[in-house]
């Protein structure tokens, strides 16, 4: 049998096949299906238009439906679109769905679906999200697709996929103190351009790699899509096991799939890691890469922490330590991505505060679990950029309008430089108040 | 949509690199659902609504794609450069420009969920072309499309343009979209 990739061979096993090779066109398997308020409407419509007013989806305990968008909002038609979430999930009894005003609410699908226990190494996930991605740090081939694809998995549990060559990203050395997977990511971004992996799956490894945690690891995977990338993933070592056995509530067996050593890659570079300084994007792409130190003085109107990229409770550590005994200079909203975090943010503490006091005793403004600015949202959204203002920000794309008004300029950073400056008011590197 | 026409003429209305999905559609308008049919209408109406002005409608820009109170643009190409359509997984971005009017797409390539939604969806056909067009067709020209041999004619110059062959997409846009191409190769029951 040739090598074969990681996502190479998870695609064969859910195309019934023993071998696939790049660009092979195949149908495969899906394990599981997830939607939300923004496409799920849209998604149950194409699914009753094809399948009959009357048709059962192939699953229900393959479809996860997790609402996050638009959510703490007076807006009517995106409360109706939480309306016929409800309605679908109760007619179809669907076990997973998250409902908004429930206890079951999360928030941010792709932190939920972990926390949850819908990802699983081996595994193909589908969601009609482009960050969906993110969940190719638990092993797994995860990617975004479209409300017609996912009606159609809705219906029959397939789809037809083509098969993407492999690119590989090593990470050597040790990550710094002032780094984090945020400033890796953005530089392989910068590095290969917004269009550098499309079509084409990101695989990340090596010792700075796995030194990282799950959420870390989420993180590089979550913005692969930045740079066009069709998965990213992280082969599943000891932390991804152990914290999957933790989450597996449901007990779905699962067998963890690994690259052959001789398999073939389209690309590989390596990155001394311990060398790299905090890295941001310039606005309007993701791919318009500086050194914080490039950049610093810049001045500000906002800092935004949220999000599913940089809304997980290892940014906001990071975002406490450097703010604790600071006031922000600047508007700064901090958005929990899941009710989890949430909670974790008013039970963790530093320096004998809860992190969430820490945030409040700087003056930062707390928002609900949800995706809430990062993508704009309706004009109610907590931290929306309603005019041509500049801000830093944890999040994942700052293309013109991303997260509101089209000419608001917005910079992405970890969250480690945007806490540094939302203290000082400008672009501030984050070794200026690491000691 | 169905079957792919032969010919296709119309006006183009042209755009830069990296048009993402956020200026295709922004997501405050994502509250619509697509598949109600009088919601569908109005994302033509926001359709490249988040351009910044001066990349709508190159090489001059400032050329609105459309008034603010139509919902249907005058034009029945966008003729764009890289990455076309990169950014969030929304169909909705294929839908608007459909919703607009926009009947083909050509671009020098595309980003993976924006073909694949174009595709599957059967709302557009995305042609890709290796020359770069967006620094050759200027907004307004009028266009003419020979499908079957991938050829542009541009009447207003007189310049003819190959296009690359839509390849593997050609049977699912033919069949007009992946359900009734799953049903010809019996991935589906009829």
């Amino acid at each position: 049998m040739p090598a074969m990739t990681l996502t190479e061979k998870i695609l064969a096993k859910h195309a019934k096949t023993d071998f696939v090779e790049p660009g092979q066109n195949i149908w495969i398997d899906v394990d599981i299906l997830m939607t939300h308020d923004v496409c799920g409407p849209g998604t149950i419509g194409v699914f009753k238009k094809h399948f009959g007013k009357a048709a059962k989806v192939w699953d229900p305990k393959k479809i996860v439906i997790i609402p996050d968008h638009y959510i703490f909002t007076a807006d009517k038609m995106a409360n109706r679109n939480i309306d016929v979430l409800r309605e679908f999930s109760k007619e179809q009894n669907l076990p997973y769905y998250y409902d908004v005003g429930t206890e079951s609410y999360k928030g941010v699908c792709h932190i939920a679906l972990p926390e949850e226990g819908h990802t699983r190494p081996g595994e193909v996930l589908l969601g009609t999200d482009s960050h969906t991605c993110t969940a190719g740090a638990f092993g797994e081939f995860a990617t975004g697709i479209g409300n017609t694809d996912a009606g159609f998995v809705m219906g029959t549990g397939n789809l037809w996929l083509k098969v993407p060559p492999t690119m590989r990203f090593v990470f050597e050395g040790t990550l710094p103190p002032y780094l984090m997977a945020k400033d890796l990511i953005l530089a392989v971004i910068g590095d290969i351009g917004c269009d550098g992996a499309t079509y084409k799956a990101m695989e990340f490894d090596g010792p700075g790699v796995f030194a990282l945690n799950m959420e870390e690891r989420m993180t590089l995977c979550n913005m692969v899509i930045e740079a066009g990338g069709k998965n990213g993933v992280i082969a599943p070592d000891k932390v991804t096991l152990d914290f999957i056995d933790s989450k597996n509530k449901h007990k779905v067996p699962y067998t963890p799939v690994y690259t052959d050593p001789d398999a073939k890659f389209i690309y590989e570079k390596v990155y001394d890691i311990s060398k790299l300084q905090p890295v941001l994007a310039k606005p309007h792409s993701p791919d318009n890469k500086a050194f914080v130190s490039e950049v610093k003085g810049t001045k500000l109107d906002r800092a935004y922490i949220g999000s599913c990229t940089g809304g997980k409770m290892t940014d906001f550590r990071a975002a406490a330590k450097i703010m604790h005994g600071h006031s922000v200079k600047i508007d700064t909203f901090v958005v929990p991505a899941t009710t989890e975090v949430a909670r974790g943010l008013k039970t963790e503490k530093m320096h004998g505060k809860t992190l969430e006091q820490i945030f409040l005793d700087a003056g930062a403004k707390m928002g609900e679990a949800s995706c809430a600015a990062c993508l704009g949202g309706p004009s109610d959204t907590f931290g929306r950029l309603n005019q041509a203002i500049r801000c830093i920000s944890t999040t994942n794309r700052n293309f013109p309008g991303r997260m509101g008004h089209k000419e608001a300029e917005v910079f992405l950073a970890s969250p480690l430089t945007v806490a540094a400056s939302a203290i000082t008011g400008m672009i501030t590197d984050p070794r200026e108040y690491l000691a | 949509m169905s079957k792919i026409p032969n010919e296709i003429t119309g006006k183009a209305y042209v755009l830069g690199d990296n048009v993402d999905t956020d200026q295709i559609i922004p997501a405050e308008y994502l509250t619509f659902n697509p598949a109600i049919p009088e919601e569908y209408k109005q994302f033509g109406k926001y359709a490249l609504s988040s351009v910044p002005p001066a990349q709508s409608g190159l090489p001059k820009g400032n050329i609105p794609f459309h008034t603010d109170d139509e919902f249907v643009s005058p034009y029945t190409f966008i003729v764009a450069g890289k990455n076309f359509g990169c950014g969030s997984s929304r169909e909705h971005a294929p839908v608007a420009l459909d919703a607009a009017g926009i009947k083909v797409v050509i671009a020098e390539f595309y980003a993976r969920i924006f073909f694949r939604n174009a595709v599957n969806g059967g709302y557009l056909v995305p042609f890709e072309c290796s020359a770069r067009l967006c620094d050759k067709v200027c907004t307004g020209d009028e266009l003419k499309l020979d499908v079957l041999n991938c050829k542009l004619h541009n009447l207003t110059t007189n310049e003819i343009y190959p296009l690359n062959p839509l390849g593997e997409i050609a049977p699912i846009l033919n069949a007009g979209g992946i359900f009734a191409y799953a049903k010809q190769v019996g991935m589906l029951k009829s």
